[in-house]
């Protein structure tokens, strides 16, 4: 008797068991992991399909004699021309606005690690301002920029646009270094503190050196972000036909030559613009992977 | 003491220089609401503040300010793209996370780095040749409407795109720095792997993933040329996802050209900026609060 009922209990388990993993419980397993899974692919598959697209049209729209050429005061009017002169403007305002905001940044993400971390309350209250700045869109540095500019009496420039580009990338390239600086462990600083070093050694004999592939990875997320921004330097860099001269010259820069391309009417200017936005493009995944290799490559001379 | 004074005053030197950095740097967001305030005080001489943001008649030439249609026009637009791309970030996220073998999460965290990296004015020029024309051939005769395609549906798509690196690399983020024992222990007590996400992770990362969001939305309401590339830029209030719109960035953006001839006009771009600045700054503001208290728990 004792027996029978124990083993019809026990059926009744397995059976319920197997009703739950067969029933309800798995089948909403299999949807949500087909929906993640859809979830993904559709995010991998954008990526191509925006990469494939760009290069597409970019390609069959590229020749090397865009390069070569600069505008020239008839580009816009179809009469020829290429985007040397918005390719050279891009790379002497973004190298210069990184060069800037790489010396502003160093000093602040210095100041933040090795000074401030004396006060924690001080630090918050830093790095909560940082954060805060840290989201505000580039257009709102282009209008600040660009009052910034009126307010000293400049015209629109080089100087102008790369002054508001390092505003731009500054909280940028300090939360990228801030995020580094913040693993070296206290240990390291401690023993160092404790030979007789100066804070000051301290964060340029030991922090700059063992951060460094952070450091390189900030500046070319940075430089990503300068040479790719039109919002903020359509205000303040002015345009031209020619290529820059000097820090006073009116620049055109690649992002803006494309905007003002694509909107033009013909068709011929807009196959310039595919082409030039396959150009900025190709530097962007370059600088990208440059990044990727060099902090693989560097990684390997840290202490810990 | 054996350090020579030599050191000691180079010491003092770089100390004084990173604090001057770091001041000038804690500045800046009091220096840009100060400039953008000091800017756009000019149109608050004839108009109230309620008039400016309520109002939708837009007539610079009569001086006639509503900000209503961009302000409307934004929101719409940065909506529709949240709603889009959330719940494909929250679904990728615990994907890569919980799921996927580590070769799979490799090729999507490429995938997002590289999305992440691509300017936004390639997203416009990729908006325009690829979602503008899908819109008008196929996505609005579905619906019986007759659009150009530049709307307020292939803004949305195009920014949708854009800020899903953002918001999936919060969410990975999040759901990385969950303890593995949490899950461990709902498996070892018979739960699915899909139930202990459901009513565990997901429970434990909800403050962030609403701060993720929170973010997307502050990240995708400032966000211009793209938007402003296939949004069409009529100024009028949209009805419909196939209406086009105006933005608050593609206004500033766009109408850079008149700023220097019209006094007026410059300040209310300025307050323009000024209304974008201080609706981002809100949102992270109260974001960073609101995960500071719940980090607490």
């Amino acid at each position: 008797m004792e027996l029978d009922a124990m083993n019809e209990k026990r059926t009744l388990v397995k059976q319920r068991e197997k009703s739950a993993r067969t029933g309800g419980k798995l089948a909403e397993e299999v949807f949500c992991r087909t929906l993640m899974n859809i979830a993904s692919i559709l995010i991998v598959g954008v990526m191509g399909v925006i990469l494939v697209s760009i290069f597409y049209k970019g390609i069959s729209t590229f020749s090397w004699n865009m390069l070569a050429e600069d505008m020239g005061s008839g580009f816009y009017l179809n009469r020829g021309g290429g985007i040397r002169n918005a390719i050279l403007g891009s790379v002497y305002l973004s190298v210069s606005a990184t060069l800037l905001a790489l010396v502003i940044g160093l000093a602040c993400s210095v100041c933040m690690n090795v000074y401030m971390v004396r006060c924690p309350r001080l630090l918050h209250t830093a790095r909560f301002l940082l954060d805060l700045i840290w989201g505000v869109p580039s257009i709102i540095y282009g209008a600040f920029g660009f009052s910034l500019m009126v307010f000293f009496g400049l015209k629109t420039s080089l100087l102008a646009g790369i002054i508001t580009v390092t505003l731009f990338i500054l909280p940028i390239m300090i939360r990228a270094i801030d995020e580094v600086m913040k693993t070296v462990p206290h240990g390291l600083s401690e023993s160092v503190l404790a030979m007789g070093s100066t804070r000051s050694e301290l964060s340029y004999k030991v922090y700059l050196r063992q951060c460094f592939p952070g450091i390189v990875t900030a500046v070319l997320l940075a430089f990503g972000r300068a040479i790719g921004d039109a919002a903020s330097v359509l205000y303040v860099t002015g345009e031209s036909a020619r290529s820059p001269r000097g820090l006073m010259d009116n620049v055109t820069t690649l992002p803006v030559a494309i905007y003002n391309q694509i909107n033009s009417p013909s068709a011929a200017i807009q196959d310039k613009a595919y082409a030039s936005a396959f150009i900025l493009t190709l530097v962007i995944l370059i600088i990208s992977l440059l990044s990727r290799y060099i902090s693989k490559r560097y990684q390997k001379y840290r202490i810990y | 003491m054996n350090i020579s004074s030599n050191r000691r005053t180079r010491d003092k030197i770089i100390t004084c220089l990173t604090y001057a950095a770091m001041f000038v740097v804690l500045l800046l967001p009091f220096a840009l609401f100060i400039g953008l305030a000091f800017k756009s005080e000019l149109l608050f001489r004839d108009h109230s503040l309620g008039q400016l943001l309520f109002s939708s008649s837009w007539r610079p030439s009569a001086g006639e300010f509503g900000f209503k249609p961009f302000i409307v026009g934004s929101l719409y637009v940065t909506l529709l793209a949240m709603i889009i791309s959330a719940p494909i970030c929250l679904l990728s996220a615990i994907h890569i996370t919980q799921y996927a073998p580590a070769r799979v999460s490799k090729v999507v965290t490429t995938a997002i780095d590289i999305l992440a990296g691509i300017p936004s004015v390639v997203y416009g020029v990729w908006g325009m040749m690829f979602v503008v024309p899908i819109v008008s051939r196929y996505a609005a005769p579905l619906f019986g409407v007759q659009t150009t395609g530049f709307s307020i549906l292939s803004g949305g798509v195009v920014l949708s795109i854009m800020v899903v690196p953002f918001i999936l690399n919060i969410l990975i983020e999040i759901y990385r720095t969950i303890p593995k024992e949490l899950t461990e222990a709902a498996l070892s007590l018979g739960a699915t792997r899909w139930e202990a996400v459901r009513s565990i992770l997901n429970r434990k990362a909800l403050p962030g993933i609403l701060a993720a969001v929170g973010f997307g939305f502050a990240r995708a309401f400032g966000e211009t040329m793209a938007v402003l590339m296939v949004v069409g830029n009529a100024i009028r209030i949209p009805e419909s996802l196939f209406d086009q719109g105006y933005p608050l960035p593609a206004l500033i953006a766009n109408s850079y050209s008149e700023l220097a001839s019209v006094p007026e006009v410059e300040s209310a771009l300025m307050f323009a900026a000024l209304i974008l600045f201080v609706v981002v700054l809100l949102f992270n503001a109260t974001l960073r609060w609101f995960i500071i208290k719940t980090e607490k728990y």
